[in-house]
């Protein structure tokens, strides 16, 4: 029996073990309910903390003029304003780049940059302060939307293609041939805890820095390039975060750097935590793309060569946009074989925030794209979209990707496709739902339905690899008791349980014994981000290694008392079986401290076989692919743009789950999300590049009444992950939130009912508005 | 007079004197209390996170409601008992009824949102109604989980609110009952000096001599649009004026041809009997902000600060309602639809208050007809909320009445569209879109619609017209179930015709106020 959603429960296989691949709950979960999970902010603060707030101009390009900040500083509770001269040695928080500055000296790139930062006894005091800014400014009309950013703005990086054959020619050759544009929204990650940082300064140069961070280490470095202090003299650390998504993986480090200045330069702990409108405005989001595409296939819609040219919306300055847009071209294909093709990416400086990672990190705007032509084909031909689909999936001999590798385990994705068409009665459901459109077109009536069903393959790995490494700390205890600490962070995502498992499973002991501990640069250092769904996959192997170091100093302990081989000492149930005598865990940690035996060891884990190089397109950038896939129906109000998911089916692959009920809990999350990004989440600009939708009161994330009460969820059976990783599982923070494609796709075909062989110009979000204007369009073409 | 505040925590009668006017309660809770399992998600009312249940007596009951810590002030609470997450448990391994449940269905991710959320479970638990998932969507409309989807929570709340709480509070609620009679009294609250001061006058005399003296104290109903004042536009208002402590402005009185709602009366207090003059109002109520909005906010404030996208506006004014003020001794009473006079601008002098909307119901032939169009389903401003009513005799509308939100400045008749509507033989699909099309031609005359980054103008002025046409044919009885995709109405309609037994498929053809 599958697990699925309705039905959580331990993983069913002999090979699960008495941790690993069971549902156990988040390890945080009671302390969740009860409101005593401790997040920055909840922390006592010592007394004599000052908090700082940023302040900006009210313009998105220009000089500055005068920045006359008398009135700020003379505010009641003012101790310091913070400009860029105020700091010590490198004014940059950018993870790659250099450009990004902590403080805008002369010049404002977007609305909302922050000029200046107020240091004040309350936060009440630093945010009335911080209105009374007086700037004077010449603002210059700035470049806000894609299209006018490829008009005027240029481009921010070289844009980067992949290439086969001659698509062009391919394409005129075909007997079908179709193009279009599309466009496709940025994303608020909102995180329900705002941006949040509180510094302390130490003895001499030291800071030891609480940050609601995916990346501890970036700014460790970060903070100590401020301050022009060596890395050594600076700790971050993270106990948990109230949502990331990608938000906090470079974004996290600015707010950092301005408390550790504060604190610096009052010698008093500082606090910083945005209020929710300024987070909005002053943090990057995922990107928007505006996409034009051009293919060529036979009439049974099989694909003979594919254009797509994509241009992303990057902001004023290069964060991970690079690395982002590498990974939309690594997934325009989705699960698909281009015979012939180019894939080109535009990277568009705009004079809006910096755009960042958002999880799936570019991803979800290729796939995208392949699903749209897709559903174009489908539409053109008038086929069942679903064969078009099956029928241009990698199969072998058309198994080779645009960046020249075979995509590792691929077959999987016409199983699970087959599979859920099945068990989610997809060819009876889309019957139904013709007549139903039939019907309704007949009577006059105001609704329409669709469905589809669309498949995922997610690449895994980061594209950089030095990034794929992390390492891990374990310390056992005389009693017997176990800290774990490694390189990554706990965002909800349920990393820390999952390590916890592992790391129980290999002592052999109960859950219970086995406590996490806040990341902190100063255990593991030089860590990666926790991001790029590899959380459990690096810091997994790490800390299995790590334990396992342990693990062995034990045995062969045992081995040498109790006169028996070393492989005749086990370790199950909180027992160690020592041949044919069992001892209790704690009694042989107690008998290592006697003996002196170390009982703490690091692990490290590298991804083996990453071969990628950009430089001349070729080597393999992923060390597995995530697959799964989504159906998806829906219901449209064709008079006012109206949209309710009615029912959705999920089948995905987690490889041999850690814990189903957290990789449960990523499917149905990610889907969400990813059904919000497509649907009602919409980011408005103006056209003085101000973000008119910067709070949930104008920026709609989805409400429980969106998520369908038909809501079913399951984990493929079989998975199992053909490469070594960590208990043969696979990652999931990411894939899943793909499977929301199918919602787009549903509401595609809803409104392509309307007319004959017409796709529905519909641009991402499908907001209400969206789709009456595709509505429209189709009407009026019909007519 | 008293100078202080009292209300209960954790079972003690706590008194408050130093609370300045603009307090939150969830700086209270945050900062002095420090109970820090209450969060700050957006402090704007939106995301729920800062959710706190407070008790207070009702109809002899304790009830508890779902509020808006962030917004709310902490003066506002006089009376009531408070209770936060912090307050469910003893111990880890005595966790709530709901908490449980949470736990159970894995319902947790990151745990922020998850405070906001149990309290929302808390007061759901305690409401006695065994929930279902369209109950639990309504009660759960207010709090915004990014990580979970909400399958796991809305599991978690089905599993737990099953109509018969049985909990620490409800086994001590004898006890918290004498503790909130307790705190009745009918003294006037006035905290600070005549510079500076949180008030709230228990008697409608009290509350106008109070303005008489004060006339540029910001009065506050429930802080729902005011809490914003303070928490993002970080405005000084240095003089709060609470209207929650007079009694007689918290009627609600229900009769034959109307009810009437007193100027302090909450969603919450209103619902009920609102509902009973059209399935469309009791849908409209439902998504009308959040619980935890509607738990504070208040019909009279929704109408008095004049918002041209108040989502109450439209409907009380195609049914006629008027409003009832007083300044001084001075009373007036104006129908609603000439209270709005232009943007920003209403029919109300400075001191003057709004005792009470009075709001006639339809006759058995006139039909009643209210939509709600907005970017996301729940808690969300409406793009464009169209209101209607149409008298029909033999078959023909001989009087209609029609108020869109989100189209003009002001919420208001559309006089001309009204005119041209008027004739039309309803059951007719041909004379009705004639009469469409005579309505279109008028169309430019009533609305400008506003264009911003809700909807474009263009938009709003497209489903202003769909509205219509559905309202139309609904009324010919066409069922909504080909109209709507959120269809309660048909519920409705099954639900009223099996208790009555009745035959006739219009609802409003019956007596609206027949008994659910």
């Amino acid at each position: 029996m599958p697990i699925t959603n309705d039905r959580i429960e331990d993983r069913s296989d002999p090979d699960v073990g008495a941790s690993v691949g069971r549902a156990m709950a988040h390890d945080s979960a009671v302390a969740h309910v009860r409101g005593t999970a401790v997040y920055v902010d909840d922390l006592p603060e010592p007394k004599g903390t000052v908090h700082v707030v940023p302040g900006y101009a009210d313009i998105a390009r220009g000089r500055i003029d005068t920045l006359d900040l008398e009135a700020v500083r003379n505010a009641p509770g003012v101790l310091d304003v913070l400009t860029a001269s105020s700091i010590p040695e490198v004014n940059d928080c950018s993870p790659v780049f250099g450009d990004d500055p902590i403080l805008a000296a002369d010049e404002v790139s977007f609305h909302g940059q922050p000029l200046f930062a107020v240091v004040a006894e309350t936060r009440d005091q630093a945010r009335r302060a911080a209105r009374l800014a007086r700037i004077e400014a010449e603002a210059i009309r700035p470049i806000v939307a894609v299209d006018e950013g490829i008009e005027n703005g240029g481009d921010l990086m070289p844009s980067y293609t992949f290439e086969r054959g001659n698509p062009a020619l391919s394409i005129k050759a075909c007997e079908h041939r179709l193009e279009g544009r599309f466009r496709i929204g940025g994303q608020e990650h909102f995180y329900l805890e705002g941006q949040v940082a509180i510094a302390f300064p130490g003895e001499g140069d030291a800071m030891r820095i609480l940050s609601s961070t995916q990346h501890p280490t970036e700014i460790q470095h970060l903070v100590a390039a401020m301050l022009g202090v060596p890395d050594a003299a600076v700790v971050c650390e993270c106990r948990r975060m109230g949502g990331g998504f990608g938000g906090k993986e470079s974004q996290a480090a600015q707010w950092a750097c301005l408390a550790a200045l504060a604190a610096r330069r009052t010698g008093r702990p500082a606090k910083i935590r945005l209020d929710r409108d300024d987070d909005m405005r002053m943090t990057g989001k995922r990107h928007d793309f505006r996409v034009d595409w051009r293919c060529g296939f036979d009439h049974e819609g099989l694909l003979a060569g594919v254009d797509l040219a994509f241009s992303s919306r990057c902001g004023y300055s290069a964060d991970l946009s690079m690395a982002v847009n590498d990974r939309t071209m690594f997934h325009a294909d989705n699960a698909y074989f281009y015979p012939e093709c180019r894939i080109l990416s535009r990277r568009i400086r705009t004079d809006t925030v910096s755009n960042t990672a958002f999880r799936g990190f570019g991803g979800p705007q290729g796939m995208l794209a392949a699903e749209r032509m897709m559903d174009a084909i489908a539409i053109h031909l008038d086929r069942d979209p679903f064969e078009v689909r099956m029928r241009n999936l990698y199969a072998p001999g058309r198994d080779i990707t645009p960046f020249g590798m075979e995509p590792q385990g691929y077959r999987l994705v016409r199983r699970i496709m087959q599979r859920l068409a099945r068990t989610g009665e997809y060819a009876k459901r889309r019957r139904a739902i013709a007549r139903f459109n039939v019907a309704a077109a007949e009577g006059a009536g105001h609704l329409r339905k669709g469905i589809s069903l669309t498949p995922v393959k997610f690449g895994i790995s980061f594209t950089l690899k030095h990034l794929n490494q992390a390492g891990a700390l374990v310390n056992v205890f005389g009693d017997g008791s176990v800290q774990v600490n490694h390189g990554g962070t706990e965002m909800g995502q349920g990393l820390h349980t999952k390590i916890t498992q592992v790391v129980a499973e290999e002592f052999g002991v109960d859950i219970g014994r086995v406590r996490i501990t806040a990341t902190r640069t100063d255990k593991v250092p030089n860590t990666s981000a926790t991001a790029a769904s590899v959380g459990s996959d690096l810091n997994g192997m790490a800390a299995s290694r790590a334990a396992g170091v342990i693990r062995r100093r034990l045995a062969r302990l045992a081995a040498r008392l109790f006169q028996v081989r070393e492989r005749q000492v086990s370790f199950a149930y909180g027992q160690v079986r020592v041949g044919e005598e069992s001892i209790p865990f704690e009694r042989l940690t107690q008998l290592a401290v006697e003996e002196r035996v170390s009982l703490s060891a690091t692990g490290h884990y590298a991804t083996p076989g990453m071969t990628w190089d950009r430089e001349t397109v070729s080597g393999n950038p992923f060390y597995y692919y995530a697959m799964g896939a989504a159906c998806s129906e829906v219901s449209v109000d064709i008079t006012t743009g109206e949209m309710r998911i009615d029912r959705v089916d999920i089948l995905h692959d987690v490889g041999r789950s850690l814990n189903p009920a957290i990789d449960i809990g990523q499917i149905e999350g990610g889907f969400v999300q990813g059904a919000g990004w497509l649907t009602t989440e919409e980011l408005a600009f103006d056209e003085q590049g101000r973000l008119r939708t910067h709070a949930p009161s104008t920026y709609k994330i989805p409400t429980c009444s969106d998520v369908p009460a038909d809501f079913r969820v399951s984990l493929f059976e079989q998975g199992r992950n053909r490469m070594p990783t960590i208990h043969r599982s696979k990652a999931v923070g990411e894939p899943p939130l793909m499977l929301a494609i199918s919602v787009f796709s549903a509401i595609t075909h809803a409104i392509a009912s309307l007319s004959s062989r017409r796709l529905p110009p519909l641009d991402a979000p499908a907001t209400p508005e969206a789709i009456l204007r595709a509505v429209a369009a189709l009407r009026s073409e019909a007519g | 007079m008293r100078n202080h505040i009292r209300f209960i925590r954790k079972g003690q009668i706590v008194e408050l004197s130093d609370v300045s006017p603009t307090e939150t309660l969830l700086d209270y809770l945050r900062l002095r209390e420090r109970s820090c399992g209450t969060k700050e998600g957006c402090a704007e009312g939106d995301c729920g996170a800062c959710t706190v249940a407070v008790g207070r007596l009702r109809a002899g009951r304790i009830v508890y409601e779902p509020i808006n810590s962030c917004i709310a002030l902490l003066g506002m609470m006089d009376g009531l008992e408070i209770v936060t997450v912090d307050d469910l448990a003893p111990s880890d391994e005595h966790l709530h009824p709901v908490q449980s449940a949470l736990v159970s269905a894995h319902a947790s991710q990151c745990g922020f949102c998850t405070p906001g959320f149990v309290m929302s479970l808390f007061a759901l638990y305690h409401s006695r109604q065994r929930a279902d998932r369209s109950l639990v969507n309504d009660w759960l409309a207010g709090n915004l989980c990014r990580c979970t989807g909400y399958r796991p929570i809305a599991d978690a709340a089905l599993a737990a609110c099953t109509g018969e709480p049985d909990d620490a509070f409800s086994r001590r609620s004898a006890k918290t009952h004498a503790l909130l009679e307790s705190l009745i009294d009918d003294h006037d609250i006035r905290i600070g000096d005549d510079e500076s001061f949180f008030a709230a006058p228990a008697s409608e005399d009290a509350l106008v001599s109070l303005l008489e003296r004060h006339k540029d104290a910001t009065i506050v109903g429930g802080a729902t649009d005011v809490g914003l004042w303070i928490t993002k536009q970080l405005r000084s208002l240095p003089q709060i004026v609470h209207t929650g402590r007079v009694a007689s402005m918290h009627e609600v009185i229900v009769d034959d041809d109307r009810i009437e709602i007193g100027g302090a009366v909450t969603y919450a207090e209103a619902e009920a009997a609102l509902a009973r003059i059209d399935p469309d109002i009791e849908e409209l109520l439902r998504r009308l902000g959040s619980k935890q909005v509607r738990s504070l906010g208040t019909i009279g404030g929704n109408i008095a600060n004049g918002s041209p996208i108040g989502d109450s506006p439209p409907w009380l004014i195609v049914l006629g309602a008027q409003v009832e003020l007083r300044r001084g001794d001075a009373r007036r009473r104006l129908p609603l639809e000439d209270f709005f006079i232009d943007y920003g601008r209403q029919d109300r002098a400075l001191g003057e208050i709004l005792l009470r909307i009075v709001v006639p119901r339809p006759a058995a032939n006139e039909h009643f007809r209210c939509y709600k169009i907005s970017k996301r389903f729940d808690q969300d401003i409406s793009a464009v909320l169209g209101a209607f009513l149409f008298r029909i005799e033999k078959g023909r509308v001989v009087h209609a009445r029609m108020a869109l939100g989100g189209m003009a400045a002001i919420p208001k008749r559309a006089f001309h569209v009204e005119g041209a509507l008027v004739g039309c033989e309803i059951d007719d699909p041909d004379a009705r879109a004639r009469a469409m099309d005579l309505a279109a031609k008028e169309w430019e005359r009533d609305f400008s619609p506003i264009d911003d980054h809700r909807a474009s103008a263009a938009y709003r002025l497209q489903v202003s017209h769909s509205l219509l046409t559905k309202a139309l044919n609904e009324v010919a009885d066409r069922p909504t179930s080909d109209m709507r995709l959120i269809d309660r109405r048909d519920l409705h309609r099954i639900e009223i015709g099996d208790l009555n037994n009745s035959h006739d498929s219009h609802p409003n053809a019956m007596d609206p106020g027949s008994p659910r």
